[in-house]
């Protein structure tokens, strides 16, 4: 099955997503849409699923045009699609989110809940992905939800599948699992449109790139000859720097030390399992490992936003294990949290509100009654100008502000006084190019001041360049304590799965 | 000169904001649908084809509705009495909706803030420069007691408010019960429950007091406490440094979290602060409105502030003005009761209307083929979890 | 790197042993009620079962024996856990000692306990019904407060369609005025995206309004709008021949049984079809449902529908199933407490049946009492079910998740 766009364009209130966007996909073909967050990738392909309907343009099956209301339409035109955010129903046992819509009914419309465990290991087996039918969603891993999104298109028999940033929440060994499957799927004679924002991948596992800026196709290219600084620039529009700039470390005394740390959750999980660790000042330890396996645990403990069952935390050497968020605070730890949306900003607040979000209480502000908002303001609008941040004004609500603006007012807020600790987590998910250089330029600016930096990120790239000292984490342990510049990014990918590479196994 | 102009300036700002025109129509609305009602139901007219005369009783309702309200300095008078107590609920729900907790506990809050207010207004004779603040405190802190358990509840276990309030509510409905039979309260002469009298100069005094010989002039000063709430609660939101945790708060629990604030310690103030406002709704009712308590005294008060808060979308101006507006029609719609034979119960239908009308301005936009800014309400719950 | 050995204990976290304490502290003090007050009033306590036959308990030995009993469970919950037993642990307790209670009330005298059975059955429709279609809708993502207004309004529609018409027109009557006041829910939540607290709590308003402005102005002039015979109790052959259950469930008007086969349908209907998978989906995470081609718009209209119409039953019962007219606010809070049960029971049917029970029950204590003298207030008498709910909410329900999409508006793009 042959399918093409046709001068897809959508419009947003302010914004065109998509302009004018020509592509084509032949069978057995993988086809890789390239581009920065926000660029219109997502946009595009939810045109295709029927998710959104464009103003103008054509989508052509085999050459006759259809045109799809709703991701019915689209899933019985043959396209199936995998989302960056999976669609899963957590409380759901993987049957029964895969059936779902085409659900096997007995009498009275029963539901057949045993043919629906069949089909999903009738597929399962086939491509072999190795699924439990009655395991619940929400107690798997990242990965193998995937294969479960995989199952739930190939049961509806797709020709088209289009994968949305898949590899963001794999590691290393299960991107190449992953890349085996999409083999098997051409091999099935499926095209594949295959979304994402790291080239090394796009060069791998492509038949031909497409690389897509500010809702417009500005090229195509072909991953045998191009290479990676050529299709950034595109992405882009400028030349990128693609490392870290930073000088060698030079780490002075212990600022953190945990020791024996376990975190048992509400549902009697252990999420963290007896971690040590030390972080000195002046350097950047970073924390690898994929979603979910302790990591968000470990820096709420670190926090004050979650009480460990056992174990201490100390910060130049004074006990905190039980010390409040705001207590620490006032210790000099500052605090980038995981999700922006969820934790660090508040939305409906003003920009100048956020920007004393986790300072309003000092005296610079307030008096323990009454607030001195003109100092805020003062305040804010030095931190907009020195932080860049783009935004008409700092009292429109936070909310309105894009992706990379709301992590630089969360980086102004947390790194703008006097720190002994930086924890900072997944400091530039969902951020454009330029805001990704700057978050990591300050970081690095904040270390050389004597800082000690902790940095937790499932980015496996990120996590290297930025750190001096590399742990990785596994089941709520920790199970390396590397130098990144004298380990491969392969090997660390083996200790996030669990295993162990051949050299550390012989030594 | 300039304080004209500067009036008109605000005047016109008003008339083309959105939401105040929005306002204007989901009144119309709400009035257009109400006259159907009336017409609807007046079976023996109808019945007779005299349609005429039922479309007339529309118009006299509706005029005894302005009148009863607006029309005279009694119906003025007869608006604030009404407005007072559901200003004060009002701003109850309004300042728990800030600290995202939804207060359906009003009603409960009231009641025991009414019965602190009425222990102290009978129980001390004078002078009432001293008694009238002491009682008007006692109803606070009776409200803010009672909205502290909810509070404490959602703060320890994370029992649900709206679960807990509704409980509560009934409790303090027998509580009430009970207490107007013992010998404390119960007035010495009487078998039924009913409270003794609030003394002489226990009494709130009279708005119009000043006016000779008009005892029809009931409002009372538990108006005055209630601009002071609105205005201590505008203060109290945008430049206190507490507002500003509540309002972090309720729109981002986490956030608020991360941000160092004691949640817990919010949740338990937010509902103090609530409770002290529906129990200085309650004292108003008390010392001024009946002098004495009996088992209901409370009415329906705690559940229009919900509707009112909504209306107002918490804000301390927006809060006031729907409770102005709730009032105007409980006072016109005793006036309307007794000049044609509609009934008072029209006024909540009328209400009901109008808070649909204005949560949906797309529907407004639609019957009206008018322009309006897309505007949310935003979402008032955040979920049964916490 | 420092190396502490490792304990090997399993560790509990903080949220686990805080349930457990309270659960244990629950059981302690039950135990103290008991042996304080429940054990000052000597005398033998008769429970009528059958009209032969009356079950004697001697409340005092009783008590004391229950406060032993419960004193102790509670410290061996407190120093050990019965762990996965804890909730049947404290059912039996909670049972038992509302036994204890009821001989405690009646000690001296005697009275009849399977009529009271019986009543708290008959009490609990409105509530299980309300209760359903709060589930239906909070399932299917959408917030419904406004059961309260629901079975107001059908109450309503039920006693003047059923005295005009007859008590069957009544009942369809009161369904469509359920399924009305539902639709007014869906358009707006669904089609306007208004806020669903909103909605609901503006329908009990109208609801309210409407019925009280109604019953002024046309049923007070027109009595003959307001007043019929409302069904009888239809003994079911052979069940109801069982002694005490059989009249307890099977002696019941038809609004009993249809409340029966309510939650049946509803439990099967919810976990074993395809409706219902798809219905949870949609309340859980309408967008996986969305992205798999099912019309989550569609599904969630049915659904708000469907309950309207179950809570339209629910308020036929008072005109139709009990007391043969209608009254100003005749519901009195019902709707609220039938979500109280929807929570209580945690968003399952069975579960809110329980509840709903619990709530009938307390509801035909309040009856019996009046009548004992037991020397207390009967005010305090009245508040003990609202109060007992407190304490459970607070104390075992505590945070309750609900269905993750409920109060959502679902954004098809």
């Amino acid at each position: 099955m042959q399918l093409e766009l046709r001068g897809i364009t959508k419009r947003f209130p302010g914004v065109i997503a998509n302009d004018n966007v020509n592509l084509t996909l032949k069978t057995g073909e993988v086809l890789c849409l390239i581009g920065e967050n926000g660029a219109g990738k997502s946009t595009l392909m939810n045109v295709l699923y029927g998710m959104y309907k464009a103003e103008e343009g054509q989508i052509l099956l085999d050459g006759s045009p259809v045109v799809f209301t709703s991701p019915a339409d689209a899933i019985a035109a043959g396209i199936g699609m995998v989302h960056q955010h999976f669609m899963l129903v957590p409380v759901f046992t993987v049957a029964e989110n895969v059936v779902l819509g085409v659900e096997p009914t007995g009498r009275f419309g029963s539901l057949d809940i045993d043919k629906a465990r069949e089909m999903v290991r009738e597929v399962s087996d086939r491509y072999n992905l190795n699924l439990d039918p009655d395991a619940i969603i929400e107690e798997l891993p990242v990965g193998v939800q995937q294969r479960v999104e995989i199952v739930k298109v190939l049961l509806r028999d797709a020709k088209v599948v289009v994968f949305d940033e898949p590899t963001a929440v794999l590691t290393p060994k299960e991107i190449i699992e992953f890349f085996e499957i999409v083999k098997t799927l051409i091999a099935a004679g499926r095209g594949v449109v295959f979304i994402t924002h790291k080239l090394k991948e796009a060069l791998n596992v492509a038949d031909r790139i497409a690389v897509l800026r500010r809702g417009q196709v500005v090229g195509e290219v072909d991953p045998k000859s191009a290479t990676e600084s050529q299709i950034a620039e595109m992405m882009v529009g400028r030349p990128v720097q693609l490392i870290v700039d930073k000088k060698p470390h030079a780490p002075g005394e212990v600022v953190l030390e945990v020791k024996d740390l376990s975190i048992v959750d509400a549902d009697g999980r252990t999420m963290v399992d007896h971690v040590s660790f030390t972080v000195r000042a002046g350097e950047v330890v970073g924390i690898a490992g994929v979603q979910g396996n302790g990591q968000t645990e470990l820096v709420d403990a670190l926090t004050g936003l979650r009480h460990s069952t056992r174990g201490r935390v100390e910060l130049d050497g004074q006990d905190i294990t039980s010390a409040s968020p705001r207590e620490r605070h006032s210790k000099g730890i500052a605090h980038v949290p995981e999700d922006r949306q969820r934790q660090g900003l508040v939305g409906g607040l003003s920009v100048a509100e956020n920007l004393v979000l986790t300072r309003y209480h000092d005296e610079e502000f307030s008096n323990g009654i009454v607030m001195d908002w003109p100092a805020a303001h003062r305040v804010a609008e030095s931190l907009i100008t020195e932080y860049d941040i783009r935004t008409p004004s700092a009292d429109i609500e936070a909310s309105t502000l894009s992706g990379g603006n709301q992590q630089k007012v969360i980086v102004a807020r947390e790194l703008s006084r006097p720190l002994r600790l930086s924890i900072a987590a997944q400091p530039t998910r969902g951020v454009d190019v330029g805001s990704i250089e700057y978050i990591h330029s300050r970081i690095i600016k904040e270390r050389d001041t004597g800082t000690a930096v902790l940095i937790v990120s499932t980015e496996l790239d990120e996590v290297m360049a930025l750190s001096d000292r590399l742990l990785v984490m596994y089941r709520g342990k920790i199970v390396a304590d590397l130098d990144p510049k004298a380990t491969s990014a392969m090997d660390v990918g083996l200790y996030m799965a669990g295993s162990r590479p051949a050299s550390a196994v012989n030594a | 000169m300039k304080i004209v102009a500067s009036l008109r300036k605000i005047a016109e700002r008003i008339a083309r904001t959105s939401s105040f025109r929005i306002t204007l129509l989901a009144v119309l609305s709400a009035m257009v649908v109400g006259a159907f009602i009336i017409i609807l139901s007046d079976i023996d007219k109808l019945q007779n084809g005299d349609i005429i005369g039922a479309i007339r009783t529309v118009g006299s309702a509706y005029w005894a509705l302005v009148v009863g309200s607006f029309g005279s300095l009694r119906a003025i008078s007869a608006t604030i009495n009404s407005a007072t107590p559901l200003i004060l609920c009002g701003l109850s729900v309004a300042v728990a909706f800030k600290a995202g907790l939804f207060n359906i506990g009003a009603t409960g809050q009231m009641l025991a803030g009414g019965m602190a207010a009425l222990w102290v207004g009978f129980a001390m004779d004078g002078p009432g420069y001293v008694q009238v603040p002491l009682a008007v405190l006692a109803g606070a802190l009776g409200g803010a007691a009672y909205g502290a358990i909810p509070g404490i509840l959602k703060a320890r276990t994370g029992a649900h408010e709206v679960i807990t309030t509704i409980m509560l509510n009934n409790m303090a409905g027998f509580m009430v019960l009970w207490l107007l039979k013992t010998n404390l309260y119960q007035r010495a002469d009487r078998t039924d429950p009913i409270s003794k009298l609030v003394t002489a100069p226990g009494h709130l005094p009279r708005l119009f007091g000043f006016l000779d010989n008009r005892p029809d002039l009931i409002a009372h000063a538990g108006f005055v406490v209630a601009i002071l709430a609105v205005i201590v609660y505008w203060w109290f939101l945008n430049r206190s440094t507490t507002g500003f945790e509540f309002r972090a708060f309720g729109m981002n629990a986490d956030a608020a979290q991360y941000a160092g604030m004691h949640t817990k310690r919010l949740t338990v103030m937010a509902m103090m602060f609530a409770g002290a406002f529906a129990g200085l709704a309650g004292s108003a009712e008390v010392l001024g409105t009946y002098g004495y308590a009996s088992q209901n005294f409370a009415g329906n008060i705690g559940f229009d502030a919900i509707a009112i808060a909504l209306l107002g979308r918490s804000s301390p101006v927006g809060t006031l003005f729907a409770a102005l507006l709730f009032g105007a029609l409980q006072a016109g719609g005793r006036q309307m009761q007794a000049n044609t034979d509609v009934p008072i119960d029209l006024i909540v239908v009328l209400r009901a209307l109008i808070v649909m009308f204005i949560a949906a301005p797309l529907l407004i936009k639609a019957i009206w083929r008018v322009k309006v800014a897309p505007s949310s309400t935003g979402q008032t719950f955040r979920g049964w979890g916490s | 790197m420092s190396t502490v050995d490792p304990v090997v204990l399993p560790l509990v976290s903080a949220e686990q042993r805080k349930q457990a304490r309270s659960v244990g502290f629950t059981l302690v003090v039950l135990g103290i009620v008991a042996a304080f007050v429940l054990g000052n009033r000597p005398g033998d306590a008769g429970f009528k079962l059958v009209d032969s036959y009356i079950f004697v308990i001697p409340a005092q030995p009783f008590a004391r024996m229950l406060a032993v009993v419960l004193i102790a469970l509670g410290a061996a919950q407190l120093l050990k856990g019965f762990g996965k037993w804890t909730n049947v642990v404290l059912s039996i307790a909670a049972a038992t000692f509302v036994v204890s209670f009821l001989a405690w009330a009646a000690s001296g005298g005697s009275f009849s306990l399977t009529g009271m059975l019986q009543d708290t059955v008959t009490r609990s429709v409105p509530i299980i019904l309300g209760a359903i279609a709060g589930i239906l809708c909070e399932r299917s993502g959408i917030i419904n407060i406004a059961i309260e207004g629901q079975l107001l309004g059908s109450a309503f529609a039920g006693a003047v369609a059923g005295s005009l018409l007859g008590p069957w027109v009544g009942i369809i009557a009161a369904i469509a005025m359920g399924v009305g006041l539902s639709a007014i829910l869906a358009v707006f939540s669904i089609r306007y995206r208004v806020d669903q607290v909103i909605v609901g709590f503006a329908i009990n308003f109208f609801a309210l309004g409407l019925t009280s402005f109604l019953a002024a102005r046309v049923l007070t002039d027109h009595p003959d709008y307001n007043i019929l015979a409302p069904f009888r109790p239809i003994a079911l052959p052979l069940l109801s021949d069982i002694p005490v259950i059989g009249v307890v469930l099977f002696t019941q008007t038809l609004f009993v049984y249809f409340a029966y086969v309510a939650v049946a349908v509803a439990t099967w209907s919810l976990y074993h079809t395809k409706w219902g998978l798809r219905t949870r989906a949609i309340g859980e995470y309408p967008k996986a449902a969305g992205t798999l081609g099912v019309d989550v718009i569609k599904l969630r209209y049915r659904n708000v529908l469907i309950a309207g119409a179950v809570a339209g039953v629910g308020g036929a019962w008072w005109p139709i199933g009990m007391v043969g007219r209608f009254d100003q606010n005749i519901t009195n809070g019902r709707g609220f407490i039938a979500l109280a049960a929807v929570i209580f029971g945690r968003w399952h049917p069975v579960g809110a049946l329980s509840a709903a029970l619990v709530f009938g029950l307390a509801e035909a204590m309040q009856l019996k009492m009046s009548n004992l003298d037991t020397g207390i207030p009967s005010e305090f008498l009245l508040m003990a079910p609202y109060l007992v709910t407190l304490v459970v909410v607070a104390g075992f329900v505590g945070r309750s998740r609900g269905p993750k999409a409920a109060g959502q508006a679902y954004d098809a793009q």
